[in-house]
């Protein structure tokens, strides 16, 4: 890693030039809220003044931009008795601005996903290495609970990270690329002053958390709860309508479909992001479902996001951005849910009681 | 027809209207890009919107609208009769569609209102389903092109044609839409069958529900959610009631 401050017009000048010279997608104002507020989306800009670097957070995250939300996987052509299958793995080079720190690491939590296990995902892979990733930190709004996961920083998985450090950037350099970018633009060396500001500003950030949830020992007790009445509760709220693993920055299951063309010479195959909350999601052929109810649903969604599953070694892969808090219509979070868990078996008298000694 | 060695049959298609406006069959006839393709994988024998020939050897009868008069009820049957499989084809077909609206109006100032006083014979709509078996429903108003050449492609090829049971919001987070709540309207999203593509949210327009609900929807959390949000319980009602695709669910409240 290398450092190097910028100055706040020097850094603009930076992007509108990468942003120019790339197909970039970055933080914008799409609408505003009926109580005044506005609504940003990572979407294409062509400009740095396009893109608002104050934003507060998206609201739909950048997933997409990896794991589309439809993806073609192969396209099947039929000839006489015979069928030849063509793959793509190309993905076009892409800027990606302002990602914050939650969201580099949910792009890293996909890596392990997509690229660490028995079966890489070359579609992935194809789409991660061409994306350049500049990150920006910013305070906490009042819902985020990064912290509480232990993603609020992040050392890897991007190009540039910025730190707004009052009139200027503190950009951490990851990679050749990023350097040589930079190298046309006007960086100085951190100062000492410089260097305290950056610490100063980690320290802010890290004590404006207002949102804290206790995941300490999380995967146990969730494992203990697998009964626990409060699935229900919480199951008999949702809607069961996927916006939460839709905007969820590291929901990745999905669903293959194959499509014949119109005039059955051709077909694709293609995979579609799909949600642990939809009603068919775990039916299969025959019909029966594993998961009829929407508890059951709901409580696999947060047994993959707090206890992990084996295919993401068993790691949480929830990153506390709290976008599916936000965008779920029916008021379900992870603070109360994993709130209203832990009381219901804390307030338990049995569970109260003193442990024995140790023998 | 020879798809991977298997030899396929055109499918003998009619298509029938009844109380509607037709513009579910115009969806068909007017997909130019690939009306070609389309009727090559048919073979149309009733349909006329697309040709003149009148003939009653069709397997598969498509049949747009609701039923309001009784010489309808006994076309229907006559249809029924003949097809091997009928599908109920848009939002008049399955539910009724805006047809029905006139259910809640006495019919004597109906007919007055509209028709000054002429005798006219009409009933309340119904929907295709009330009338005879339906092996197939294709909602929408009008229904999505790509729907149907998707379900027909199913038929030709005796594969799966299904409709998707998961709801409206899964395809309009997908276009990155501002949720029309979070805009102070109420969306009939979340309880609407997708298939559609979310096209009205995305147009920034309520969606009104014309694919009827979605496959085991939560009706008491959508009404809690107008609730929460403080909005009115009256535009609800009418937004739901607009395509009678959710008359199961209101009776149940009153």
């Amino acid at each position: 890693m290398i450092y190097k401050v910028i100055s706040k017009p020097e850094f603009k000048s930076f992007i509108d030039a990468i942003v120019k010279a790339n197909t970039a997608y970055g933080p914008k104002q799409v609408d505003t809220g009926c109580k005044g507020e506005p609504v940003y989306q990572f979407m294409p800009v062509h400009a740095a003044d396009e893109i608002a670097f104050d934003y507060t957070a998206t609201h739909s995250s950048a997933k997409h931009l990896f794991l589309p939300f439809r993806d073609e996987l192969s396209k099947f052509s039929f000839t006489d008795g015979n069928w030849e299958q063509e793959v793509r793995y190309d993905a076009p080079p892409i800027v990606l601005i302002g990602l914050r720190p939650c969201d580099i690491n949910a792009v890293n939590i996909l890596d392990d996903v997509m690229l660490h296990g028995p079966y890489p995902s070359p579609y992935y892979l194809a789409r991660r290495k061409n994306t350049f990733i500049i990150g920006m930190d910013h305070l906490p709004l009042p819902d985020c609970f990064c912290k509480s996961m232990n993603r609020h920083t992040v050392n890897h998985g991007f190009n540039l990270f910025c730190s707004d450090i009052g009139d200027r950037y503190y950009l951490s350099i990851n990679s050749a690329n990023a350097f040589s970018f930079l190298k046309e633009f006007k960086l100085e060396e951190p100062s000492y002053e410089d260097n305290c500001n950056l610490i100063e500003r980690r320290k802010k950030i890290k004590h404006s958390f207002t949102t804290n949830i206790e995941v300490t020992g999380l995967p146990v007790f969730l494992d203990i709860e697998f009964n626990s009445p409060i699935w229900e509760k919480w199951g008999d709220k949702c809607l069961s309508c996927g916006t939460c693993a839709m905007v969820c920055p590291t929901c990745y299951c999905y669903s293959v479909e194959e499509r014949f063309d119109i005039d059955l010479k051709g077909s694709t195959r293609q995979n579609h992001l799909y949600s642990c909350n939809l009603v068919d999601f775990a039916q299969v052929a025959g019909g029966h479902n594993f998961r009829p109810k929407n508890g059951d649903r709901l409580k696999y969604r947060y047994y993959h996001h707090y206890r992990g599953f084996a295919a993401n070694d068993n790691q949480q892969i929830c990153v506390g951005c709290n976008r599916c808090g936000r965008a779920c219509l029916a008021d379900i979070n992870p603070k109360d849910v994993i709130n209203d868990l832990r009381l219901e078996r804390e307030s338990c008298m049995t569970c109260v009681s003193t442990s024995p000694d140790k023998t | 027809m020879n798809h991977l060695g298997f030899e396929l049959t055109r499918v003998l298609i009619g298509s029938f209207d009844f109380t509607c406006c037709e513009g579910c069959q115009l969806q068909l006839a007017n997909k130019e890009a690939t009306l070609p393709e389309f009727l090559a994988l048919v073979d149309i024998r009733n349909f006329r919107e697309i040709s003149s020939e009148r003939l009653d050897d069709y397997d598969i009868a498509l049949v747009e609208g609701s039923i309001t008069r009784s010489d309808e009820i006994e076309r229907l049957k006559a249809i029924r009769a003949r097809a091997k499989v009928l599908v109920a084809f848009g939002t008049c077909a399955c539910f009724g569609g805006v047809n029905s609206l006139k259910n809640r109006i006495p019919q004597e100032e109906l007919v007055r209102e509209v028709y000054d006083g002429k005798v006219i014979e009409t009933m309340p709509s119904m929907r295709i389903g009330d009338i005879v078996q339906v092996d197939l429903s294709i909602p929408g108003c009008p229904v999505s092109k790509d729907e149907v050449e998707r379900i027909m492609v199913g038929l030709v090829t005796r594969s799966a044609a299904t409709l998707p049971k998961y709801p409206v919001c899964v395809e309009c987070k997908q276009q990155l839409n501002t949720c029309l709540f979070d805009l102070g309207e109420i969306c009939l999203g979340p309880i609407t069958r997708a298939g559609c593509d979310a096209v009205c949210p995305t147009g920034k327009t309520a969606c009104l529900g014309c694919r009827g609900p979605a496959e085991d929807i939560n009706y008491p959390s959508f009404v809690q959610l107008v609730k929460d949000k403080e909005l009115s319980a009256a535009d609800m009602r009418e937004k739901l009631s607009l395509y009678n695709g959710f008359g199961g669910y209101l009776d149940q409240e009153n």
